[in-house]
């Protein structure tokens, strides 16, 4: 009951909103022909300190609220959303949105708090963790230690944000649920010059923890460190081999391939839809056996994780692929009711201001037998691509794309030169049948990911150990 | 004229939000604040899917303290926030440091003639009528081939905005802008082949819309022609690159030119002014106070007055892309383009589509690029492409799965043509871009 009550402080307290109106508005909203509703309150205060050229040049600080009402009758959605959390806002959203089925008699509800779920997460204010003396020392901290790392460093710029999140929700069986998300981000990118050739390098992390995180082990000055070395690898790099190869993924952040080639074709709306290329194939083999891919919305303090979705559900470790059998599709509430399963507690939203719909948590592939040098030396010529930035995905055509950012050549069982950063592309449904080889290094990413789709961007987490490819298609220009 | 009394009610808070920074003591203040209303349609399989009634507000303000800066915002604009808000401002500006090239514009610079610019339509469209619309234009869509088997549906948005900036230096205006659109996605099918494209309309004015029944039928036919994609061989060749991609190419040179890229040193450009960057036929543009147009705008996001003026002429780079800040760090004056550029025009050429595929000859036509493998810094480029595989002017089969690669500086300095088939739908108004070879990686 604790965070049902911190969060009812935040939110209904200061808007004069009792359990009894909300009771009254669900019942508005339950007419006959409404399957499901549910009103999304959300609070949500942050900042962002930005280090460059030496000095702390911004500072923001940003609250946004409001609340979010919407009303389901079959495959039909009705939403309205206000910035103004007032009982006669929430009055008129209510009309607006129940709409959508046919008029009838209000319902009678009456609220249940939510039982206690695991929390994965502190409650306390992630800004107030550090003073404002202290972020500001942090930040010239990695600054001065980062700059001092090599002479071909021109510039260091660190960026530093949390977010402090309630939310609370109600369901059209009474239910009231409330969760209160902690969110921190650090990131340093160098620009590196040698000879008028310039390159950059950048490093980050995070997660649902406070500033301190950023502290502890010296993870800030770690970033510093890692986006010093990448900078530097870069102005080594040579012209990226173009065509079909063999290709070596790193372990931890290059698991964005499992966010696009499989992730997304496995989100449950695609699927009642018919309009992914994992369709109907439950029970098929979509990668080879060596290949277990879980979405776990419950490991602590990661940056994907939630303790409850946003529609309410606890949020679960779902096998995806088991040894290389497709098990399943992550759902929210709407797409589970209409395929006939559970919700599997995938149920995100960017906002209220924002439909929920079927999100990716964390995404990972689990371990396996293989050593990672032994990887490296399996593979005569070809790519081994350690860090990644950005993907995307046609989950109609299956064809994804993600692009690395420090690459090397493998010739002979040896990592030998660094190439450019190319974009790779694959086909989803079959890329993970040509995995031969899985390490037993097993990775998460630092906590960096933001996933975008239909305009809603949320925050995710991906991992998995070293693997290999036996053939991708790398797009680098020396044909 | 409820509109211009929302207005005038915006702009006040907006001065409150000057005045209240000015009394907790900051020299200098800018402040924003935007509200929209709006309605979204979608439809699928011929029947609703979802209705959404949208309703947004927020403010920002940023405050100096002689060369220290903070800012906040927030979407409460009751009286109490306001203050909460401009003390969160002020609060920060504590602990930032002095940056001698802080601060607001010069007055000089700032906006004072305010002519109307035509972006504000509202389209008196109900639930009902918007829904019919989205399934007429589904319709076409559905009933234009056996093989379109599926669909992601219709839909049809409708906003209107009123945004008010306001600084300390007495600029206060607010302006009125509606945006609408209708957009449709459908799949096709044939044997394991299966595709999904798009296509969409949008403007400022509900009348100049694409028909519903044309949109459908275009989203259909560009689905059709995608299916049974196949790779291709690694190889160099001629890339063409459709009109609604090429303004992609523009944005990544906008990218580099931009004040922010330029005084980090992080932009393949770097003290590219007044050399050749395009070939010598290219003339880019920017027409601010196009009537009507999707970006037109008096003044940019500092207040600063917009200009039509040219950013290439003979090929040659003539002025680079600059707020305020950037424009102090780098010696110069801003080119009132805080926000970004707006209606950026590469000026057309003499072919139209069929002309330019028969320039292409035998190469590769690019309609969809994927990814984000753009580096600004050094203009390696390398991203996931599909399009048409083209022998003498003619079509032969489309393309999947392959990449298209180079670096940036050499792809505009040969670009061998532009069409005269602009797409006017985006911020950057282009046609067409041939380049005369670059990188394929396929099977």
């Amino acid at each position: 009951m604790k965070i049902l009550n911190l969060a009812k402080q935040a939110i209904l307290v200061p808007a004069g909103i009792q359990d009894a109106d909300i009771e009254n508005i669900m019942g508005r909203l339950l007419t006959a022909s409404v399957d499901a509703a549910d009103i999304y309150f959300q609070s949500s205060h942050s900042e962002s300190w930005v280090m460059e050229g030496g000095i702390i040049k911004e500072g923001s600080h940003s609250i946004e609220q409001g609340v979010g009402v919407r009303a389901v009758s079959g495959e039909k959605t009705g939403f309205a959303y206000s910035d103004r959390i007032e009982l006669p806002v929430l009055l008129e959203a209510a009309n607006n949105v129940r709409a959508i089925g046919r008029q009838g008699q209000d319902a009678q509800i009456g609220l249940i708090h939510a039982a206690n779920t695991v929390q994965y997460y502190p409650v306390a204010n992630p800004l107030k963790s550090l003073g404002e003396q202290q972020k500001i020392d942090l930040l010239r901290q990695v600054d001065t230690e980062t700059r001092k790392l090599d002479h071909r460093i021109e510039e260091v710029i660190i960026s530093l944000s949390g977010v402090h999140e309630t939310i609370l929700v109600a369901n059209q069986d009474g239910t009231l649920a409330a969760d209160i998300r902690p969110l921190v981000r650090m990131n340093v990118s160098v620009i590196v010059v040698e000879n008028g050739r310039r390159e950059q390098g950048s490093m980050g992390g995070g997660g649902r923890s406070d500033y301190n995180y950023f502290v502890d082990l010296n993870r800030g000055l770690e970033y510093g460190r890692e986006a010093v070395r990448q900078a530097l690898v870069n102005l080594e790099a040579q012209e990226a081999p173009a065509g079909n190869m063999t290709v070596v993924l790193g372990s931890g952040w290059p698991g964005i391939l499992l966010h696009e080639a499989i992730g997304h074709g496995l989100e449950g709306d695609f699927n009642r839809k018919g309009t992914s290329a994992f369709s109907g194939r439950v029970g098929e083999r979509v990668a080879s056996d060596l290949c277990t891919v879980v979405d776990d919305g419950t490991i602590a303090g990661r940056r994907g994780s939630l303790s409850i979705d946003d529609e309410g559900t606890p949020t679960e470790n779902t096998v995806l692929i088991e040894n290389g059998i497709l098990k399943g599709y992550m759902q929210d509430k709407l797409n589970a009711r209409l395929m006939g399963v559970k919700s599997t507690g995938n149920g995100r939203r960017e906002s209220y201001a924002s439909l929920p719909m079927p999100r990716m948590t964390n995404t990972y592939m689990l371990a396996g037998q293989h050593n990672p040098e032994e990887i490296i030396k399996s593979v005569k010529k070809g790519l081994y691509a350690k860090n990644f930035a950005g993907g995307q995905v046609d989950i109609t055509s299956g064809k994804f794309v993600f692009s690395a950012s420090e690459a090397y050549l493998i010739e002979d069982g040896k990592i030998t030169r660094p190439v450019k950063g190319a974009t790779l592309i694959g086909n989803g449904p079959d890329v993970l049948t040509k995995v031969s080889m899985v390490g037993t290094d097993l990775e998460l990413d630092s906590g960096v990911g933001s996933c975008g789709k239909e305009g809603q961007s949320v925050p995710v987490g991906v991992g998995q150990p070293t693997l290999k490819i036996d053939g991708i298609t790398v797009g680098g220009t020396s044909v | 004229m409820q509109n211009q009394q929302e207005v005038n009610r915006l702009k006040d808070i907006v001065q409150n939000l000057l005045d209240e920074a000015k009394q907790q003591g900051a020299t200098a203040a800018e402040a924003g604040l935007s509200q929209e209303n709006g309605l979204s349609v979608s439809v699928r399989l011929g029947d609703v899917e979802t209705i959404e009634h949208h309703c947004s507000q927020g403010l920002g303000i940023t405050v100096y303290f002689g060369q220290r800066k903070g800012s906040a915002s927030t979407t409460d604009l009751s009286a109490e926030s306001i203050k909460e808000t401009v003390s969160a401002a002020c609060s920060i500006a504590r602990y930032t440091s002095e940056d001698e090239y802080a601060g607001l514009p010069e007055k000089a610079l700032l906006a004072t003639e305010f002519p109307d610019l035509d972006t504000n339509h509202p389209w008196a469209i109900g639930a009902d009528e918007a829904i019919a619309l989205a399934i007429e234009c589904e319709d076409a869509a559905r009933n234009y081939d056996a093989e379109i088997t599926n669909s992601e549906g219709a839909s049809v948005n409708t906003h209107q905005g009123i945004h008010v900036l306001g600084n300390s230096l007495g600029f206060l205006h607010g302006s009125l802008s509606t945006r609408h659109s209708l957009s449709c996605s459908v799949l096709a099918q044939r044997g394991d082949s299966m595709q999904r494209d798009y296509w969409y309309t949008v403007s400022r004015n509900a009348n100049n819309l694409e028909a519903a029944v044309e949109v459908g039928k275009k989203a259909a036919q560009r689905t059709l022609r995608r299916l049974e994609g196949r790779s291709l061989t690694t190889r160099q060749c001629p890339v063409l690159y459709s009109a609604e991609i090429a303004s992609g190419l523009l944005s990544s040179f906008v990218g580099a030119i931009s004040g922010g890229n330029l005084y980090r040193k992080s932009s393949f450009l770097l003290d590219a002014i007044d050399t050749q960057v395009f070939p010598e036929f290219v003339h880019i543009y920017e027409q601010p106070h196009l009537v009507g147009a999707l970006g037109s705008s008096v003044y940019d996001s500092e207040g600063v007055a917009t200009h039509t003026r040219d950013l290439v002429t003979d090929g040659i780079l003539r002025s680079y892309v600059l707020s305020t800040y950037s424009a102090r760090k780098l010696g110069l004056q801003s080119t009132g383009n805080a926000g970004g550029v707006r209606n950026l025009t590469i000026d057309p050429g003499v072919l139209d589509f069929d002309g330019l595929l028969k320039q292409l000859d035998t190469g590769l036509l690019v309609t969809e690029l994927m990814g984000q493998g753009v580096n600004i810094l050094t203009g390696d480029y390398s991203r996931g492409a599909a399009g048409f595989w083209v022998e003498k002017g003619q079509i032969q089969y489309p393309v999947e799965e392959i990449t298209i690669a180079g670096n940036l500086k050499e792809m505009l300095r040969n670009i061998v043509s532009v069409g005269n088939d602009v797409d006017y739908r985006g911020n950057v108004r282009a046609g067409s871009i041939l380049v005369e070879r670059m990188s394929i990686a396929g099977q």
